[in-house]
C-alpha cells in the first residue's frame, strides 16, 4: 500500500505539523471499542473543511486502519450472529448455515472472524458466518442482538463518513484512498442491509468516482456491483441521487453504456424522472444524457419510455421549461438532442424545431453563465450538423450568428482592469468559449449559402478564423480549421473573403506540424481552396504545396489519403504543362500505381480522376503517356480486369477515352488488342453509363478531325478500318439503336465519322 | 404597530378597487352571453376562447381601466384597409402604385401595461403583388398612410426584405423575410419596454429597444391582393408565449424573494409575528392566538375573556343563530347593538333569513329535533381562514370582493353554483336528525309515524300562512316604493366589512353547515313548522316596524329597504332555496354579517376593527394596481395572490 510506504518519509518532515493528528490515529488502535468509536466521532469533527488535517491524517495511516475497523464492522454484523447454546446452534445449523464450529472461537469457512470487542463489550460472543440475507435477519432477531448490531452499525457509519470526509479534501487524498482500495471495500459494504451505512458508502463512493483520477473500470470489475446498484435505486433518494452521480461519472465508453443499459439503467432510472427531490430528478436526467450519447441502442429504446403515462420525449420537453433551472433545461436539451441524432427523433419534429433548439440558442446568451454558453453551442453544432433545415432555423433564431461574436471577447477589456478574479474566470473559459463558436459557426455554415455569407460578414469573422488558426490550443485550431472548412465550401467566399485575408497562409502554416485530426480538416480545406476558381490556388502553389500533399498521399490515415490526392487532383484540373509535370515528379509513378490499388475505393477514384485530369489537352496527353504510357495502360488493365463499382470502371474507361484523344497516345490502345476487346465489351455492358464511356473512347479512336495533315488521314483510315476488322461498326450499328438518348446520339456522331 | 397605521379612506380605495375588478368578470361574461343570441356557434366559441386565454396570460388586466386590443379598429385605418371575418381579416384594397399608397390599421386599443408582456400573431394569408407587408406596433395619431416602422413612435418588421424600421425610412437588417403561409409573432415586453418578433414559432431576438408605452399593435399593406389574419388570442398561438413569460415571472418572482432586507432583519420579524398575532386574536383564535405569543414572546392586547366572547358570537352567527348572537352581544356589550341601529338592522334582516332557513333558534325551539346545534359546534378554537377549495361558495354570491386576497380567479358560475347543493344533498342522506328525515319521506308509505306536524293539512296551513304574508309582503313594497331612494355612508360600511369577510372563512364553519344540512335539504320554510312560521310571519312585522322607526328617526335608507325587500321576497316563491334570491340562504352569507358585527365589537373596544394582516395584502394589492397605472409592466407577475399560499 502506497500510502503506508511513503508514510515514514513524511512523518519526518512533518513531525510537528503531525503531532495533534497522531493523537487521532492513536485512538483508532484503543482496546476498548467504546473509545473507538469516539475516537473517529472525534476524528470526523477534526477532518470536516479541514484540507490539511484531512492530509495528516492521511499520512499518518488512518485509511487503513478505518478500513480494517469499517471490514471488522461488517464481517460482524453481516455475516455473524452469536451462537448462545446448543440448541439455537443447531437451529440455526440446520438452517442452510455453513459453519463450523470449533472450540469458544468460530472458525468461517472463507469468511472473517468476528472479533467482539469492537462490538461492545456485553457483547462476548462467538461469530458464525450466516449466507443469505433472510437468515441473517432472522438469526439476529432470534438472538436479540439488535443492540450489537446497531454497535457496529455505528462504528461502521463513522467509519465511512470519515473516509468520505477525507476524500472530500484534495486529489491527492483521493488517489491515496483509492490506492488503499477503498473503493472494493465500500463496494462490499453495500451488501450490508442498513440503509444509513449504504447511504455513507455511496456517498463516499460517488465522491471518490466522479474525481478524474479515480480510474473508471473499478466500478466494471466486479460484474455483480451494478446490478447490486441497480437493486438499491429504490431504496431512497439518497440512494438515488448517488448512484445516479456514480452511473453518469463512470459511463465514459459505449462498452459501458451497454453494460449500464443491459442492468436495466433505463427502466430503473426513469421513474426517478418525476421524484419529488430536484436533486434526484437532476441526476437522473443527466444520467441519461450520458447514456443516450451517440448510443443508437439506448435511444431507441428511451423514445418509448413511459413514465407515469407520459412518454420520456414529453417529460424531457416538460425540463425544458424556461422558469426551470438553467442546468436542468439544458440537460434536457442534451438527452433530446443525442435522441435526435441517434434518429429515435426527427430533426422536424416539433419538440426539437420549437423546444430544443430555441432552448440551446438561448444557452448561447449573453446572460448564460460561460460554462453554459459553451456546453449550449457545443450540443447546438452537434443537433444541426447534419439537417440544413435546422441550420437555417438556428440561423434566424435569437440572432444566434451576432451573439456568437460576442464569444470572442474574453477576456473583455473590462473585466481586465476591474477584477482580478474574473479575469483569471474569463481567461480559463477563452479557449473553450471560442472553440465552442467556431464549432457552431462550423455547423451552421455547412450547407447553406447565406447562412455561410451572414456568417462571414459578422464583425471581424476572417480575422477571427485566421488568428485562431494559429493559437496554442489544439482544440481552438481544430474548431477553427472546421469553421473555414464549413465556409470553404462556398464558391463566392473562396473567391473575395478568403482570398483578402489570404487564409491559405496561416492553413498552410497549421499543415507543416498538426496532429491528425488538424491534418485531415486542414487538408479538406486545402482541397477546396485549390478549385480552379479560388484565386487563393496560384499562391499556394507557388508555396510548395504539392510536396506536402504527395507526403499525405503516402499517410497511414485514409481520410488524409483521400485528400492529399483530392488536392492534387483539384490542382491538376486544367493546370499547365509545368504543375502537371510537377505533380507526376513529386508523386512519383510508383507512387501513383500504389493509390490505383488503394484498398480505400474514395483513393482510388480521386487518383483516377487526378490521372484524368492529368490526361486532358492532347499535347498533355501525347506527353504524360510518351514517358508514362506503359505504366498506365497496365494499370488501367489491371482495374477493368478487377472487381470495382461501376464508377471506377467508368472512370477508368474515360481515361482510356482521354488517352484515345492523343494524337500519338492513340496508338497505344490502337496496338493493345486486349484493351480493344475490353472496349467492345464495356460497348455491349447492360450499364449505359459504361457503354457511354467505352463509346467515347472509340468515337475519339475514329474520330477524323476536318483539315487535319494527311498524315494523320491516313493514320484515321487505319483506325477505322481496324476497328471494322473488329467488329466495332455493328456494335456501333446496334448501338444507334439504344435507348438512352446519350448513347445513340454518340454511336450516330461516331458512324458520321466512320462514313466521312 | 407600523404596519396597522394605514388611514381608512386608503382602505376604502383598495376595496372600492377591488370590487371593480371583480365587476369585471361578471360583464365580461355577459357579453359572451349576448353574443351568443348572434346564433353563431363557431364565433361563441372563439369569443369564449378569447376570453380565456386573454384572462390567463393577461390576469393582472384590469380591462375596466384599460381593455385588451381584440381586434383591429374599423375607425383607426386607412381607407386602403378592408376589414373583414370580425374585424380580424386585413385585405389591402388600393392601387399599390409605390409607398404612397401604404395603409396601416391600429387595434381598437393600446397594450396596456399590465399585461406585463404582450403577444400576438399574424398570419400571411396571401402576400399578393409584392408581399410588402409591415407588422409591429404604432402610437396613436400616427399617419396610417405609412407602413408600420416609418414614422416616429411607430415599429415594424417588414416582409419584402426582413428588415426592422424603428421611427425610420431605412431599415435594419434583423430577420429572414416572409411571406404566404407565414405566422409571423410580435411580443411586447413591458418590463424593459423592449420588442421581439417570431417567425413559425421561432424567436428572431430583439428588434426594438426603449419603447414608448400606449403603443397598438399595428399591420400595414402595401400592394394588391395581400392579407393577413390577426390572432390576439382567438387562437393558441404558435410561439410559445407563456414559457417565455414564465420566465419573467421567475425572474421578478426571484427578485422579490432575493430582496435585501440586511441589518433589518429583527425588525421586520417583530411585524411579521405582530402580523400574525393580532390576526388571530381578531378572528377570535383564543388559544391558538395564546400558544403564538407564548412561543414568540409577545403580548396580546386583548384579554381572554373579551376575546372569547367575540368567538362565541361569531359562532352563533355562523351557524345562523342570530338571534342568540344578538341576545349574547346585547349581554355582553350593552349599548353597542343600540348605538349602531344600521347593524342591528343587518343582523335582524339575517336573523329573518336563517328563520326561513329553519336555522335560528326562535323557530328551531318549535322544532321536534334535539338542540343538536349547539353539539355540533366545535369545541375548539374554529374560524380558520378558508382559502382556495371553499372560494367558489363566495364568488356565486357575486357581490362580495374575495378574488383579490384569496388567490383565485373568480371561476365558472355555473360551476360553483352546482357544486354546493350537489354536497349539502349528499351530506342530508346520512343525517340522523329524525325531523328533517321523516319529512323528506313523507311521500313514501310508512313515513309518518314519528313525525305529528306532516301531512296534507300542514301543507296546507303553511300555504295558507304564506300566502297572508305575501299580502302583508306587498304592502310592505308599496309603502316602500313610496320611499326616495337615498345615498348613505352605509354603504362603504358594508363594503368594506365584506372584505374584512374574505379572511373570515371557515372549514370548520362548514362541519356545523354540513351538520345542519337536515334542515336545509328538506327544504322545508321554517324547517316545516306551522308555529315556526307563524313566528317568522310575526317576526316579519317586527322587522318591518323595526325599519319604519329607524326611517323615522333616521330618514330613509335605501340599503335597509333592500336587505327587507331582498329577505322578504323569500317568502314569494315555492321553493326559497332555488330562487332568484335564494342566494340569502345560503350558509356562507353569514359570513359578511359576522365579520361586520366582529369589527363593530372590536372598534367599540377601542381596538383595530381591521387585522393589521388584511391591511397590508390591501395595501400590497394596491401598490401592484398603482404600478399597473405608472406602467411598470413587471407588475403582471408580482401578483399578491401567488404570494398568499
Amino acid at each position: 500500500m502506497a500510502c503506508l510506504l511513503e508514510a515514514p518519509l513524511r512523518i519526518s518532515v512533518l513531525s510537528e505539523v503531525t503531532a495533534t493528528s497522531r493523537h487521532y490515529v492513536d485512538r483508532l488502535f484503543h482496546p476498548d471499542p467504546q473509545k473507538v468509536l469516539q475516537g473517529v466521532i472525534d476524528m470526523k469533527n477534526a477532518v470536516i473543511g479541514n484540507n490539511k488535517q484531512k492530509a495528516n491524517l492521511i499520512v499518518l495511516g488512518a485509511v487503513p486502519r478505518l478500513l480494517y475497523l469499517l471490514q471488522q464492522g461488517l464481517s460482524s454484523s453481516e455475516l455473524k450472529t452469536e451462537v448462545l447454546g446448543s440448541e439455537l446452534r443447531t437451529e440455526v445449523l440446520g438452517s442452510e448455515l455453513r459453519t463450523e464450529v470449533l472450540g469458544s472461537e468460530l472458525r468461517t469457512e472463507g469468511a472473517v472472524v468476528l472479533r467482539t470487542e469492537v462490538l461492545g463489550s456485553e457483547l462476548r460472543t462467538e461469530g458464525v458466518v450466516v449466507l443469505g440475507s433472510e437468515l441473517r435477519t432472522e438469526c439476529v432477531v432470534l438472538l436479540g442482538s439488535e443492540l450489537r448490531t446497531e454497535g457496529a452499525v455505528v462504528l461502521r457509519t463513522e467509519c465511512v463518513v470519515v473516509l468520505g470526509s477525507l476524500a472530500m479534501g484534495t486529489e491527492n487524498n483521493i488517489k491515496s484512498l483509492v490506492d488503499c482500495h477503498i473503493i472494493p471495500a465500500l463496494l462490499q459494504g453495500l451488501v450490508c442491509p442498513d440503509l444509513i451505512f449504504i447511504e455513507a458508502c455511496l456517498r463516499c463512493l460517488r465522491t471518490v468516482f466522479i474525481s478524474p483520477v479515480t480510474p473508471v473500470q473499478l466500478l466494471y470489475t466486479d460484474p455483480t456491483v451494478i446490478p447490486h446498484l441497480m437493486s438499491l435505486l429504490s431504496r431512497s433518494p439518497r440512494t438515488q441521487d448517488y448512484i445516479t452521480q456514480i452511473f453518469s461519472h463512470c459511463c465514459k465508453t459505449p462498452e459501458h453504456q451497454t453494460v449500464l443499459f443491459n442492468h436495466g439503467a433505463i427502466q430503473n432510472i426513469a421513474p426517478m424522472l418525476i421524484s419529488l427531490s430536484y436533486k434526484v430528478r437532476m441526476q437522473a436526467l443527466k444520467c441519461f444524457s450520458v447514456l443516450a450519447y451517440e448510443n443508437t441502442q439506448v435511444s431507441m429504446t428511451l423514445v418509448n419510455v413511459l413514465v407515469d403515462g407520459d412518454l420520456l420525449s414529453q417529460v424531457f420537453v416538460r425540463m425544458l421549461q424556461r422558469d426551470l433551472p438553467i442546468e436542468m433545461q439544458l440537460t434536457a436539451a442534451k438527452c433530446l438532442t443525442y435522441m435526435c441524432r441517434a434518429g429515435a427523433i426527427r430533426t422536424d419534429d416539433r419538440c426539437i424545431v420549437l423546444k430544443t433548439l430555441p432552448c440551446l440558442v438561448r444557452m448561447c446568451s449573453k446572460e448564460r453563465l460561460l460554462e453554459e454558453r459553451v456546453e449550449g453551442a457545443e450540443t447546438l453544432a452537434y443537433l444541426m450538423e447534419p439537417d440544413v433545415e435546422l441550420q437555417r432555423i438556428a440561423s434566424v433564431t435569437d440572432h444566434l450568428v451576432a451573439m456568437l461574436a460576442d464569444y470572442f471577447k474574453y477576456p473583455s477589456s473590462v473585466s481586465a482592469i476591474t477584477d482580478i478574479k474574473r479575469l483569471d474566470h474569463d481567461l480559463k473559459h477563452a479557449h473553450e468559449l471560442r472553440q465552442a463558436a467556431f464549432k457552431l459557426y462550423a455547423s451552421l455554415g455547412s450547407n447553406d449559402e447565406d447562412i455561410r455569407k451572414k456568417i462571414t460578414e459578422t464583425e471581424n469573422m476572417m480575422d477571427r478564423i485566421v488568428s485562431g488558426l494559429s493559437e496554442s490550443s489544439i482544440k481552438v485550431r481544430l474548431a477553427a480549421v472546421r469553421c473555414l472548412h464549413s465556409l470553404s465550401r462556398s464558391v463566392q467566399q473562396l473567391r473575395t473573403s478568403f482570398h483578402d485575408h489570404a487564409v491559405w497562409k496561416p492553413l498552410m502554416k497549421l499543415l507543416q506540424n498538426a496532429p491528425d485530426e488538424v491534418l485531415v480538416m486542414a487538408s479538406s480545406t486545402l482541397c477546396n481552396l485549390l478549385l480552379e476558381f479560388s484565386p487563393s490556388k496560384e499562391p499556394i502553389l507557388e508555396s510548395g504545396v504539392v510536396e506536402l500533399l504527395c507526403s499525405l498521399t503516402q499517410s497511414d490515415s485514409p481520410a488524409l489519403r483521400v485528400n492529399g490526392i483530392w488536392a492534387l487532383m483539384n490542382m491538376a484540373f486544367q493546370a499547365d504543362q509545368k504543375v502537371k509535370g510537377e505533380i507526376v515528379r513529386a508523386l512519383g509513378t510508383e507512387q501513383l500505381f500504389r493509390l490505383l490499388s488503394d484498398p480505400d475505393t474514395n483513393v482510388l477514384m480521386k487518383t483516377l480522376g487526378l490521372l484524368r485530369n492529368l490526361l486532358s489537352t492532347r499535347p498533355h496527353i501525347d506527353q504524360i503517356m510518351s514517358s508514362h504510357g506503359k505504366q498506365i495502360m497496365q494499370a488501367v488493365t489491371l482495374i477493368l480486369e478487377g472487381e470495382h463499382s461501376i464508377e471506377v470502371k467508368e472512370q477508368t474507361l474515360c481515361i482510356l477515352a482521354n488517352i484515345a484523344d492523343g494524337n500519338t497516345a492513340k496508338e497505344l490502345i490502337m496496338t493493345n488488342d486486349d484493351i480493344l476487346q475490353k472496349i467492345k465489351y464495356y460497348m455491349g455492358h447492360s450499364n449505359a453509363k459504361l457503354q457511354l464511356a467505352a463509346t467515347f473512347c472509340i468515337s475519339n479512336l475514329i474520330w477524323n478531325e476536318e483539315g487535319s495533315e494527311a498524315d494523320a488521314m491516313t493514320g484515321c483510315q487505319e483506325r477505322q478500318d481496324k476497328l471494322r476488322e473488329l467488329g466495332f461498326v455493328d456494335i456501333l450499328h446496334k448501338l444507334t439503336q439504344a435507348l438512352d438518348p446519350n448513347l445513340c446520339e454518340r454511336a450516330k456522331t461516331a458512324m458520321q465519322h466512320y462514313l466521312a | 404597530m407600523t404596519i396597522g397605521y394605514f388611514s381608512t379612506t386608503a382602505s376604502f380605495r383598495i376595496i372600492s378597487m377591488i370590487s371593480n375588478l371583480n365587476n369585471a368578470a361578471p360583464k365580461m361574461a355577459e357579453l359572451g352571453a349576448g353574443s351568443m343570441l348572434l346564433g353563431d356557434p363557431a364565433f361563441n366559441y372563439q369569443e369564449h376562447e378569447l376570453n380565456e386565454r386573454l384572462k390567463r396570460l393577461y390576469p393582472a388586466v384590469n380591462e375596466e381601466e384599460t381593455p385588451l386590443p381584440r381586434s383591429w379598429s374599423p375607425k383607426d385605418k386607412y381607407s386602403y384597409i378592408g376589414l373583414s371575418q370580425n374585424n380580424l381579416r386585413v385585405h389591402y384594397k388600393g392601387h399599390g402604385k409605390n409607398h404612397k399608397d401604404a395603409a396601416s390599421v391600429r387595434a381598437t386599443h393600446p397594450i396596456p401595461a399590465a399585461c406585463g408582456i404582450y403577444y400576438f400573431e399574424v398570419k400571411i394569408v396571401s402576400k399578393g403583388r409584392d408581399g410588402y407587408m409591415g407588422i409591429g406596433l404604432s402610437a396613436q395619431g400616427v399617419n396610417m398612410n405609412r407602413l408600420p416602422g416609418w414614422d416616429k413612435h411607430s415599429y415594424g418588421y417588414h416582409g419584402d426584405d426582413g428588415h426592422s424600421f424603428c421611427s425610420s425610412g431605412t431599415g435594419q437588417p434583423y430577420g429572414p423575410t416572409f411571406t404566404t403561409g407565414d405566422v409571423i409573432g410580435c411580443c411586447v415586453n413591458l418590463i424593459n419596454n423592449t420588442c421581439f418578433y417570431t417567425k413559425n414559432g421561432i424567436s428572431l431576438g430583439v428588434a426594438f429597444t426603449d419603447l414608448p408605452p400606449n403603443l397598438y399593435p399595428t399591420v400595414g399593406l402595401q400592394t394588391p391582393g395581400e392579407i393577413v389574419d390577426a390572432n390576439f388570442g382567438q387562437q393558441p398561438f404558435v410561439f410559445d408565449i407563456e414559457d417565455y413569460m414564465s420566465e419573467w415571472r421567475a425572474k421578478i418572482h426571484g427578485m422579490i424573494a432575493r430582496f435585501p432586507i440586511g441589518e433589518r432583519l429583527g425588525e421586520w420579524q417583530a411585524v411579521l409575528q405582530n402580523m400574525v398575532s393580532t390576526y388571530l386574536v381578531h378572528h377570535g383564535y383564543c388559544a391558538t392566538a395564546t400558544a403564538f405569543a407564548r412561543a414568540t414572546e409577545t403580548l396580546i392586547q386583548e384579554d381572554q375573556t373579551s376575546i372569547k366572547n367575540r368567538q362565541r358570537i361569531q359562532k352563533l352567527v355562523l351557524a345562523g343563530r342570530v338571534g342568540e348572537a344578538i341576545e349574547a352581544t346585547q349581554q355582553l356589550y350593552p349599548g353597542l347593538l343600540e348605538h349602531n341601529s344600521n347593524l342591528l338592522f343587518m343582523l335582524k334582516c339575517r336573523q329573518f333569513v336563517e328563520m326561513v332557513n329553519g336555522t335560528d333558534s326562535e323557530v328551531r325551539c318549535f322544532s321536534v329535533r334535539s338542540p343538536k346545534s349547539q353539539d355540533s359546534y366545535p369545541g375548539s378554537p374554529s374560524l380558520s381562514p378558508r382559502h382556495g377549495a371553499t372560494n367558489p361558495h363566495l364568488h356565486s354570491a357575486g357581490a362580495d370582493s374575495p378574488t383579490c386576497s384569496n388567490g383565485v380567479t373568480p371561476p365558472n358560475k355555473n360551476k360553483s353554483h352546482n357544486k354546493y347543493p350537489g354536497v349539502s344533498s349528499a351530506s342530508s342522506s346520512s343525517s340522523s336528525s329524525p325531523s328533517s328525515v321523516n319529512y323528506s319521506e313523507s311521500n313514501s308509505t310508512d313515513s309518518t309515524k314519528s313525525q305529528p306536524h306532516s301531512g296534507t293539512s300542514n301543507q296546507e296551513t303553511r300555504c295558507v300562512a304564506r300566502q297572508g304574508f305575501l299580502l302583508n309582503l306587498t304592502w310592505v313594497l308599496c309603502s316602500d316604493s313610496e320611499m326616495e331612494i337615498e345615498a348613505e355612508h352605509y354603504t362603504n360600511g358594508v363594503a368594506e366589512n365584506s372584505s374584512t369577510r374574505i379572511m373570515n372563512g371557515t372549514y370548520k364553519h362548514q362541519e356545523i353547515l354540513q351538520a345542519e344540512d337536515d334542515s336545509c335539504a328538506s327544504r322545508q320554510l321554517c324547517g316545516g313548522n306551522q308555529a315556526a312560521t307563524e313566528r317568522m310571519i310575526q317576526f316579519g312585522r317586527e322587522l318591518q316596524g323595526l325599519n319604519e322607526q329607524l326611517c323615522r328617526e333616521y330618514g330613509k335608507n335605501a340599503t335597509h329597504k333592500k336587505m327587507l325587500q331582498d329577505a322578504f321576497s323569500l317568502l314569494a316563491y315555492s321553493d326559497p332555496w332555488n330562487c332568484p334570491v335564494g342566494q340569502q340562504l345560503d350558509p356562507m352569507q353569514r359570513e359578511n354579517i359576522c365579520s361586520a358585527l366582529n369589527s363593530a365589537i372590536l372598534e367599540s373596544q377601542n381596538l383595530p376593527k381591521q387585522p393589521p394582516l388584511m391591511l397590508a395584502v390591501g395595501q400590497a394589492t394596491e401598490c401592484v394596481q398603482l404600478m399597473a397605472r405608472v406602467r411598470s409592466g413587471s407588475c403582471s407577475f408580482a401578483r399578491v395572490d401567488s404570494f398568499l399560499h
